[in-house]
């Protein structure tokens, strides 16, 4: 592994990937971050198992864009020696774990959306990408029903669940807009069917969300001003303090192994 | 291996599918990895063996472990040299674990995945026998259980908790 940060010389493609790669990854740490936290032993294990997923989804990812730059990287040099501006992950993911309420929205939030959308790029005309939403799609199922059902625990609970359930919502939604957001380069994708459109996912999106948030007795909030920038490498700050921690062993012992 | 006959080829083959077949699940040592469906094909290509392997879930920990497992199988029985290949497609599900890999999985304790379970629909709700009692009588105490394949669920009958293989 090389010692310092690397450049990614990125074509449309393997900016795709790396951006989907990044979602998981990015996400997959959030969540990690709960593992001995939790607020029961058996939600640790959920939130552990669900980050062993999301990160496992990365690995995939990251390995297929190393065939793609072709340049004898490999998974862990994209995780490890990109700087925060190389990231391409949704300014959702990258918001701090909160309260339990505001975990359980994020996850909600993008598992509505991620899991349609793998479930609709297994029809990928990139065989790679389409094996790996084959499998995705089968843990993002799991991650959608668990998120969901705790949202109407909580949002149908108490009096104060309500209330810090409600406030995520309404904390996260402006981080959603961005979902949706295609730039030039995967709109060629598109239309070449490597890639899945996610505008064309956002009613399917919506409903999921009404339909629990009714259950919950939770109110989505209106569309409004949408933050975005981070698929263009424009992230919060929340990002950097991320990686510092995710990358300090390769930073501070380059090609370290265990 | 060298200057080895088709018909050699064919035993060679066979016998490294034998012995690959041998190696277990770290993570639930009474099914192999053929009855589990993961050891996908077993080629004899040119001067080596090449295993095939998927793994269960993408993150799943034991994989690894699966494929150094193999490759010290083949060796001590003198199949070297031997790759070992993961593939992602087709996606493993659950419907590939054999009838006998059900049966160990059950004599162990885990209730097997129950067949034709929807895992798509937002709210399903399965149904699944005590490995102990047989009861029908269970409720799920977590989706989520000690592997990423497992969940946690509770006999009502006879009051033992146990694990569930997720229908995948």
């Amino acid at each position: 592994m090389p010692a310092g940060s690397i450049t990614v010389a990125e074509s449309p493609l393997l900016r795709a990937i790396l951006r989907r790669a990044d979602d998981v990854l990015v996400l997959g740490h959030r969540v990690s971050e709960w593992c001995g936290h939790a607020p029961l032993m058996e939600e640790d294990m959920a939130l552990s198992n669900m980050a062993l997923d999301l990160i496992g989804q990365a690995r995939a990812l990251y390995t297929y864009a190393g065939e793609v730059e072709d340049v004898g990287r490999d998974e862990d040099v994209y995780a490890y020696l990109r700087d925060v501006t190389a990231y391409g992950n949704l300014l959702l993911v990258e918001q701090p774990n909160g309260d339990f309420a505001r975990t359980i929205v994020r996850q909600l939030l993008f598992s509505a959306f991620i899991d349609p959308y793998w479930r609709q790029m297994m029809r990928s005309t990139d065989a790679t990408l389409a094996a790996i939403a084959a499998k995705a799609e089968k843990e993002s199922a799991y991650h959608l029903r668990h998120s969901a059902e705790w949202l109407i625990r909580l949002g149908d609970g108490t009096a104060e669940s309500h209330e810090r359930a409600q406030r995520a919502l309404d904390q996260l939604w402006p981080f959603t807009g961005e979902i949706f957001t295609t730039d030039a380069g995967e709109r060629e994708l598109i239309a070449a069917g490597v890639l899945v459109d996610p505008a064309s996912l956002r009613d399917e999106w919506r409903a999921t969300l009404a339909q629990v948030a009714t259950q919950a007795t939770l109110t989505l909030p209106e569309d409004g001003w949408m933050q975005k920038g981070g698929r263009d490498g424009r992230h919060s700050e929340h990002l950097g303090h991320l990686l510092a921690e995710l990358q300090s062993m390769q930073r501070a012992f380059p090609g370290a192994r265990w | 291996m060298t200057s080895a006959t088709p018909r050699d080829l064919d035993a060679i083959r066979d016998e490294a599918r034998r012995v690959a077949s041998t190696v277990v699940d770290p993570e639930i040592p009474v099914i192999s990895i053929a009855d589990l469906g993961i050891l996908r094909d077993v080629v004899v290509a040119g001067d080596h063996v090449e295993v095939v392997i998927t793994p269960t879930y993408t993150g799943c920990p034991a994989m690894n472990m699966i494929k150094a497992e193999i490759e010290q199988a083949l060796a001590e029985a003198h199949l070297e040299p031997v790759t070992v290949r993961t593939v992602l497609s087709p996606a493993w599900t659950t419907d590939w674990i054999t009838e006998k890999g059900r049966q160990q999985l059950h004599d162990y304790g885990i209730a097997p995945p129950v067949r034709g379970q929807g895992r798509t629909s937002l709210f399903a709700v399965a149904r699944v026998a005590c490995p102990r009692c047989g009861s029908h009588d269970t409720t799920q105490i977590a989706p989520f259980g000690s592997t990423a394949c497992k969940a946690l669920w509770r006999c009502d009958s006879c009051l033992e908790p146990f694990d569930y293989f997720k229908c995948h």
